[in-house]
């Protein structure tokens, strides 16, 4: 049994150090700072240029956080605070399936419900043209996906302030809404970065649905009505070519490893601090 | 006065709202998977193998998606459980409570946890290379099996950890052997395992990004596990963007049931944690 | 009279004021009264207090004693309205707040609780720092002056005696007072809001014996302003400070009255096994 726990952290090791390795090849090639930086990606020619890829990634996370942020942060608030107990339990399950729907569904309905919206109803009063298949598809497709994780990690960071916290404002006349607004979104501050950091990570590595909804054209997106490609659609779109080109094998494993480089660090830091929440909450 | 009573009424409205949005959302998507993909769903759909090629092929069914995920799926929990149950139990019960080894042990897994099924994918490739395996219902295996090790480990590690310090001082302080203890514990967290179990499922059986490089695809049922395996999502992203319509349509077809098997997944977890939290004291 | 001046601090260049009390603390307007009637309350179907009648008398400290369990608390949260958070709680009975019934329907239940400055067992500090937490009821009640702000904040918490040991780090967190300084700023943060009445629930069961005393000196220098409304957990604690006794068995009222009476010359048998030490 000891072996297998040891197992484990070797396991995670060996995932790092085989991503390294197959992505070594390619860091050695070129440097470091190009790869991050060119916009130039042509495989024939042995030019990998990540940036618009790596930029893509960014945008249309950023956009995912900035639509479900507002809306899990409120919908916590009042599950938490303002919800019956009916209200409460109804949304259980509801957070339980959003969460539970395959990557692969929400891209067939981002395909058949939210890239036409896109390109009949919310583009053409901004600019000319586009497909729907966008940043902001992938956004909006990437936000309902994370915020089922916000939501429930919001929910239990409100669950460990102490009952005599909110209580002692309660008493001194305070209305429930400034209870929240000063007590416990303050106290909670820690906690709701850290579901942030957790979610945007889970934002960076979605693979499927992002895939399905973004364009999937090399470029650097302008605006979110642009067509995009991320990371993960780059691998999951070209493995089949990879072994006939040299270099694109180990181009694909570097965006592999960058993306559990980046993927690893944004959860450590995130579940250490919530770590750190949830031991006050025992001793609470 | 009325001023925190105004702010305080308009964010109670914005709230609900937000909670309403979300709920809307997920009746939209189970929505309209189910309008595009119900018409499709006939006794045909699910019993039979596509025919004339799963692209263009205008007959049959998506009989070979069906029975690979099951097969995948059914590998990969094997595989799984046979890493989980061990490790669960012996960072839990074995370890002294709040070791550092198993706070280590913890750690990591959060992160197994967190890392994107594309990445399982790419690793699970790199390593058949590396074995010589070539894309097949073993690779499928392998690959799906080290994605859903971390959910399921986790999920019955948190409801391991519920369980009061006092049921294995008892059962030792009868004589009895570690390993004794275990098989005691593990039976009455038998409801917990399932539901790490079911969970481990829901998750495993419908992603794409594990399968895409490592089970391969094919219009029939493998019968070894070095033939390749079709798999539900596989199925749904490939046959959508066919031009043939029956094409698209087993592709929705694929998404109901896909879709199905995760509402009752779902609902049979909450069953069976609701279950033990009942027998507990 | 109340002389206030003001220097220039020489660190931060900021202004202080500095308050000469020689003027009681607040300024009495009208008789203040509480009177329990027929009050019953359930918890989840079970009958807690049980036809509560009571009479506190006004700027005194009354203690409500009994073994633990026996409904003090909910007694004590009753008066505040905060049973209205907890929905499986169904009260029904009067509580006369200034002639008021705080259950009647058109009465707002901040306008009640503004009027009660609650004390609780464990010391609780908001959040913020040690001068955001007093400040914070005149906050949320909408005082917005800084002058008025800082002029509260440093009457009470020179009332409760932490002027002197805090003035230096009063922007910091007021979690790293100790738990007894901690106590201290909840009940001027409980001051500041200009209660009538000051409720202590057990307010002194976390505190050393020190803290414990300083905590009981400020509730006799209060009675002279407020009525004080305890909820003991010691015997002890009720003889050292009551002016007024309510003993409390089993959701009943079984003996209320003025201190001296009720210990020198209890009138029920239940009271004199309980003074005896028969049960706790």
């Amino acid at each position: 049994m000891l072996g297998i726990s040891i197992f484990i952290i070797l396991f995670l090791i060996l995932m790092c150090l085989s991503l390294f390795f197959k992505a070594l090849p390619i860091m050695k090639e070129k440097n470091l700072w190009v790869l991050l930086t060119s916009s130039d990606w042509k495989p024939f020619k042995g030019d990998f240029g990540f940036l618009p890829f790596i930029l893509s990634t960014f945008y249309v996370s950023l956009i995912a956080i900035i639509i479900a942020l507002p809306l899990s942060l409120l919908t916590s608030i009042y599950l938490n605070s303002y919800a019956s107990g009916k209200a409460r339990r109804l949304f259980e399950p509801v957070v339980d399936l959003l969460s539970g729907i395959p990557p692969v569904i929400y891209g067939v309905w981002g395909t058949l419900a939210i890239v036409p919206l896109i390109a009949d109803k919310i583009a053409p009063k901004f600019v000319d043209f586009s497909s729907g298949y966008t940043v902001l598809a992938g956004g909006l497709v990437l936000a309902i996906m994370i915020i089922p994780l916000l939501i429930s990690i919001m929910v239990e960071v409100f669950r460990s302030i102490p009952r005599e916290m909110t209580d002692a404002s309660l008493s001194m006349g305070a209305t429930k809404w400034q209870t929240v607004k000063k007590v416990i979104l303050r106290k909670s501050f820690p906690g709701i970065i850290a579901a942030t950091v957790l979610a945007l990570s889970r934002a960076f590595g979605e693979t499927m649905a992002v895939l399905m909804v973004c364009g999937n054209m090399t470029q650097i997106p302008h605006s979110i009505f642009d067509a995009c490609y991320p990371l993960p659609a780059l691998i999951a779109n070209n493995y089949g070519e990879m072994l006939s080109m040299p270099g694109y094998e180990s181009a694909l494993m570097f965006s592999a490893f960058l993306l559990f480089i980046i993927v690893i660090l944004f959860n450590g830091l995130s579940r250490f601090t919530l770590n750190q929440i949830e031991k006050r909450y025992q001793f609470a | 006065m009325k001023k925190k009573q105004l702010e305080e009424n308009v964010f109670k409205i914005i709230m609900i709202g937000a909670a309403l949005i979300i709920l809307i959302v997920l009746l939209y998507i189970i929505g309209t998977v189910l309008f595009k993909g119900l018409p499709s769903l006939t006794w045909d759909m699910i019993t039979k193998l596509p025919g004339g090629g799963f692209y263009l092929g205008k007959e049959g069914g998506v009989l070979n998606a069906i029975v690979g995920s099951v097969y995948i799926i059914l590998g990969s929990l094997v595989l799984s459980t046979f890493i989980s149950i061990p490790l669960v139990m012996y960072i839990n019960f074995y370890l002294p409570p709040n070791s550092k080894f198993s706070k280590v042990i913890r750690f990591s897994l959060d992160i197994l946890f967190g890392i994107p099924s594309i990445v399982y994918g790419a690793f699970g490739f790199a390593l058949m290379v590396y074995l010589g395996i070539r894309a097949s219902l073993l690779g499928g295996i392998i690959t799906v099996g080290m994605l859903i090790m971390p959910i399921m480990m986790r999920s019955f590690d948190e409801v391991a950890r519920l369980l009061s310090r006092d049921l294995p001082d008892a059962i030792l302080s009868l004589g009895a052997t570690k390993y004794e203890m275990t098989k005691v514990l593990l039976r009455q967290l038998m409801p917990g395992l399932m539901t790490a179990v079911l969970l481990a499922v829901g998750r495993g059986i419908g992603d794409a990004a594990t399968v895409l490089f490592t089970a391969g695809y094919t219009d029939n049922i493998p019968a070894s596990l070095d033939q390749p395996a079709a798999t539900l999502p596989l199925a749904i992203f490939f046959q959508l963007g066919s031009p043939v319509p029956e094409v698209q349509n087993r592709a929705y077809a694929s998404a109901v049931i896909l879709t199905v098997i995760i509402l009752i997944l779902s609902f049979s977890a909450r069953y069976f944690s609701s279950k033990f939290s009942k027998n507990k004291i | 009279m109340i002389t206030v001046t003001q220097r220039m601090e020489p660190m931060t260049l900021r202004p202080v004021i500095e308050i000469d009390r020689t003027t009681p603390l607040r300024k009495v307007k009208r008789d203040h009264t509480l009177r329990v009637e027929n009050l019953d309350v359930y918890i989840e179907k079970q009958h807690i207090l049980k036809d509560i009648n009571l009479t506190i008398p006004e700027k005194s400290i009354t203690c409500i004693i009994g073994p633990s369990g026996c409904g003090k608390s909910t007694f004590l949260k009753t008066l505040n309205r905060m049973h209205d958070e907890t929905p499986e709680v169904k009260i029904s009975g009067k509580v006369f707040v200034d002639e008021e019934n705080i259950y009647d329907r058109n009465i707002n239940v901040i306008d009640t609780r503004k009027k009660m400055g609650l004390l609780a067992q464990r010391p609780c500090p908001l959040p913020m720092s040690i001068f955001d937490n007093v400040a914070y009821g005149p906050r949320i009640h909408g005082i917005r002056k800084r002058k008025a702000i800082n002029q509260t904040v440093i009457k009470y918490l020179q009332f409760v005696g932490l002027w002197d040991e805090v003035r230096g780090r009063i922007r910091s967190s007021a979690n790293r007072l100790s738990i007894g300084q901690q106590q201290r700023l909840c009940l001027a943060r409980g001051l500041a809001i200009e209660p009538e009445y000051i409720l202590g629930d057990e307010a002194t069961s976390a505190l050393d014996p020190l803290s414990t005393k300083t905590i009981e000196e400020l509730f006799i220098k209060l009675k002279e302003q407020y009525t004080v409304i305890l909820v003991t957990h010691t015997l002890r604690q009720a003889k050292r400070i009551a002016d007024h006794i309510a003993f409390i068995y089993l959701g009943q009222i079984i003996e209320a009255g003025p201190a001296e009476e009720f210990f020198s010359n209890p009138k029920k048998q239940l009271t004199r096994e309980y003074l005896s030490g028969s049960f706790s």
